[in-house]
């Protein structure tokens, strides 16, 4: 009697835990800092500076959201997850979003309960491979020794490339694009395979860059964003309109430059509803009336932050592309603000 | 006399609840239970906890994954496997690994360990020394770092396969061009058979007769259980021939011995028997082999890679040398403290009857100090295959890579994966510890 007692008392202290930890919203607030899971080093994406400051395209999604829901982009812990860890580290709430170059699947949305909010890097998986190799084309590639990080759905694309294609490699697992890299460049591999962004990041970290050529097929669609838990559509919610906002504030021409002007009021009713001007958008996701002013403040709107951190002008050098507003011809499209 | 045994009898104490706690015959149980309890409810609340917390998730506690195709390919496989092959397949690719790395590393750390044990007992300063200054260097270094440094050492220092190519190559092949040594492992000669018997399917083919029976014409399968294991698994007739000759031959060569011993107990004379024994074993074993047209398949540069012969790569060097050098120092110590357990009285003794050093080590001292060596060697085995789990350090696919890595994070199926993980290590260890004891009992001193 007594046990069966003590156990219930148990299974709600359990189950209540369950419902506090699903209030992920309120738990950011009462923290004061967001826990975001980011790559465990990928320049141009999320990595470390000379002063342990974290930057990149994925770390600005990240300081987006803090600044939208806790008013201060430096108010994250930003937590290195590898390949195998994030899933793992998500769904047991050591992070609250992860914003780690991960591709939206069916079986990551539905079998592992988890929640893309958007795609903010359409990308495909290519290979790279040193010039001097004198490979042209990814179908060349028969029986050579392929570098690929582990627990990563290119690993799934690569099998499936090279059965389709009927010729044969060798997978060298590593665990990281540290590893990765030093593989490659040793020579223990003859390429190296992952998302073409990710491989342009990785080649512009290289002394010479210009010995490596990525080969032209792309061998799958990667459409990469940030995730949250399932079953928390307030947390969700906020997630997805800060990168949404994002979106729109490039679409609709808010920079950094002009935020502050633009703030005081304009005859565009859906960049007076984004910066909270007009309507209350900002008290339905529980948050006040300037959060998405304070998340296109921090590091820009969507195509700053593009050029800021892998754009042509830096290092990584990665063109628009897919990545383009729709109204330029790419696939980025925010659903209004309405 | 009813009234005697009332008087005789002892007064019958009624039992009270109190005497569980102050009655030394009761105390110890009454402790024991409420322990049991104790423990009974946190194993329950545990339980009751992951239950819970999979519900919260919305996850389901099931092993039908294990069946589904994996999707990925593994470097090494000792058995058929492509990235069709279902998840329980590639756990037995990985579990096959991990049990190659543990038999290698157990038979090569034994026979260094005896060596530098041995060695470190030496007379010879030097040579006692360097064997010290091994024992020390490797033990207390975590085995991890020896596994990175070796796999970083190959794969920088060692030259890659294109370096053999050209006119005036960088590298060359080893021993008669026999051997490539590169950065991403070493390339050995195969055996092949010009005029091998092929395999033995254990299951029919998924093509033959016997397993067209299990599908209907429009080529779902009928019998669903059986249909998959067509073609799964496949015994080499050439090995299994060669096997049981060996066996066949060491069986007479014992044989053999056997009545060379008895000979020698009733006349004193041991007969000569050693090229009867030697040639019972080789003779019969090299005839299959002529028969069966063995040759030795040598690596050749094709493409991007060697090909042919056999591949060790250099994750499994890495593992396997790691591994085995660390275990060896503990060995090492083993051996020394077997050996220094036997009184010196033995060794002298035997001296005194005219034994050579060596002969006095391996018929006095060994022989006495396995009694022993052999129980802490035991988990010395133990600690060394389960070591090998890390093997992910250096990519090698072993079951923590495919089942506990790959599948893992594939699937999500964090709790089923690991469970199931833990009972592999478990059942692996729980057979070594046995097969061991087995032995220990065998050679322990028999006390009559």
């Amino acid at each position: 009697m007594k046990k069966s007692v003590f156990l219930g008392a148990l299974t709600v202290a359990s189950l209540t835990a369950g419902i506090a930890a699903a209030g992920t919203l309120d738990d950011v607030k009462a923290r004061g800092k967001l826990n975001c899971g980011v790559s465990t080093g990928l320049v141009g994406f999320a990595s470390p500076d000379a002063n342990g400051k974290w930057e990149g395209y994925d770390v600005a999604i990240c300081r987006a959201v803090a600044a939208a829901v806790l008013g201060d982009n430096t108010a994250v812990e930003f937590v290195p997850l590898s390949s195998k860890t994030r899933f793992t580290a998500l769904a047991s709430g050591e992070v609250d979003m992860l914003a780690r170059n991960t591709t939206w699947t069916f079986s990551r949305d539905v079998d592992l309960k988890l929640d893309f909010v958007g795609v903010n890097y359409y990308d495909g998986q290519g290979f790279m491979v040193p010039k001097a190799l004198g490979v042209t084309s990814a179908k060349d590639l028969d029986g050579a020794t392929v570098c690929i990080q582990t627990g990563t759905t290119t690993e799934l694309n690569l099998a499936d490339f090279f059965r389709v294609n009927g010729i044969s490699y060798e997978p060298v697992p590593v665990e990281n694009n540290a590893e990765a890299q030093q593989q490659y460049l040793s020579g223990a591999c003859d390429t190296l395979t992952t998302d073409a962004s990710a491989l342009a990041a990785t080649r512009a970290a290289f002394e010479n860059p210009g010995d490596h050529i990525l080969l032209p097929e792309i061998v799958s669609k990667e459409p990469l964003g940030p995730l949250v838990r399932h079953g928390d559509n307030q947390w969700g919610d906020t997630v997805r309109w800060t990168l949404n906002a994002l979106i729109s504030a490039e679409e609709l021409g808010i920079t950094s430059a002009n935020i502050e002007e633009l703030s005081k009021g304009t005859n565009n009713p859906e960049i007076n509803r984004i910066l909270g001007t007009e309507g209350n958008l900002g008290e339905m996701l529980g948050l006040d009336a300037d959060w998405a002013k304070r998340a296109i403040s921090s590091e820009g709107n969507f195509g700053e932050i593009f050029e800021a951190n892998i754009g042509e002008k830096t290092p990584i050098g990665l063109a628009r592309g897919l990545n383009a507003q729709w109204t330029e011809g790419g696939l980025i499209y925010s659903p209004p603000f309405r | 006399m009813s009234l005697m045994t009332t008087l005789t009898d002892p007064p019958k104490e009624s039992f009270r609840l109190s005497m569980l706690l102050y009655d030394t015959r009761y105390r110890s149980t009454t402790i024991q239970v409420v322990a049991l309890l104790g423990f009974m409810l946190g194993a329950a609340w545990l339980i009751n906890n992951v239950i819970v917390n999979l519900a919260v998730a919305g996850k389901t506690f099931d092993y039908g994954f294990l069946k589904e195709a994996s999707g990925y390919d593994i470097n090494q496989k000792l058995i058929a496997y492509n990235s069709q092959s279902s998840h329980m397949r590639a756990a037995v690719v990985g579990l096959m690994n991990t049990l190659l790395v543990a038999v290698m590393g157990c038979i090569a750390a034994t026979i260094l360990g005896v060596i530098i044990g041995v060695l470190r007992l030496s007379k010879n300063w030097i040579i006692s020394r360097l064997a010290a200054v091994y024992v020390e260097t490797l033990r207390n270094v975590p085995v991890l770092l020896w596994i990175v440094l070796i796999m970083a050492a190959t794969s920088h220092q060692l030259p890659a396969p294109k370096d053999f190519r050209g006119d005036e190559p960088a590298a060359t092949m080893k021993i008669f061009d026999s051997v490539a040594i590169t950065n991403r492992g070493v390339y050995i000669p195969e055996p092949l058979f010009s005029k091998g018997l092929g395999d033995l399917p254990v299951f029919p083919d998924k093509e033959s007769k016997a397993c067209q029976a299990f599908y209907n014409p429009d080529g779902t399968p009928a019998t669903a259980k059986l249909a998959k294991f067509c073609g799964t698994f496949q015994i080499s007739i050439d090995l299994m021939a060669i096997l049981a000759v060996l066996f066949a031959g060491l069986i007479v060569s014992k044989l053999i011995k056997v009545r060379a011993d008895q000979i020698q107990k009733d006349t004193g004379v041991r007969p000569v028997t050693w090229f009867w024994r030697l040639g019972v074993v080789v003779l019969p074993t090299v005839a299959v082999l002529y028969i069966l047209g063995f040759y030795l398949g040598y690596p050749e540069l094709k493409g991007f890679n060697f090909r042919g012969g056999i591949h060790m790569r250099s994750s499994l060097l890495a593992l396997w040398v790691a591994l085995s050098l660390y275990t060896a120092a503990f060995i090492a110590e083993i051996v020394r403290a077997g050996i220094m357990a036997i009184s010196k009285g033995q060794s002298e003794a035997a001296a005194a009857l005219g034994l050579r050093q060596n002969r006095i080590m391996s018929l006095i001292v060994l022989p006495q100090a396995l009694r022993v060596i052999v129980p802490p060697l035991i988990s010395q085995y133990l600690n060394l295959t389960k070591n090998s789990s890390l093997a992910i350090a250096v990519g090698y696919m072993d079951i923590t890579g495919t089942l506990g890595g790959i599948t893992l994070n594939q699937t999500g199926r964090e709790l089923e994966t690991v469970l199931l993980l833990m009972l592999v290590y478990l059942v692996i260890s729980l057979t070594v510890s046995s097969v061991m004891n087995y032995y220990n009992e065998r050679t322990k001193l028999k006390e009559r």
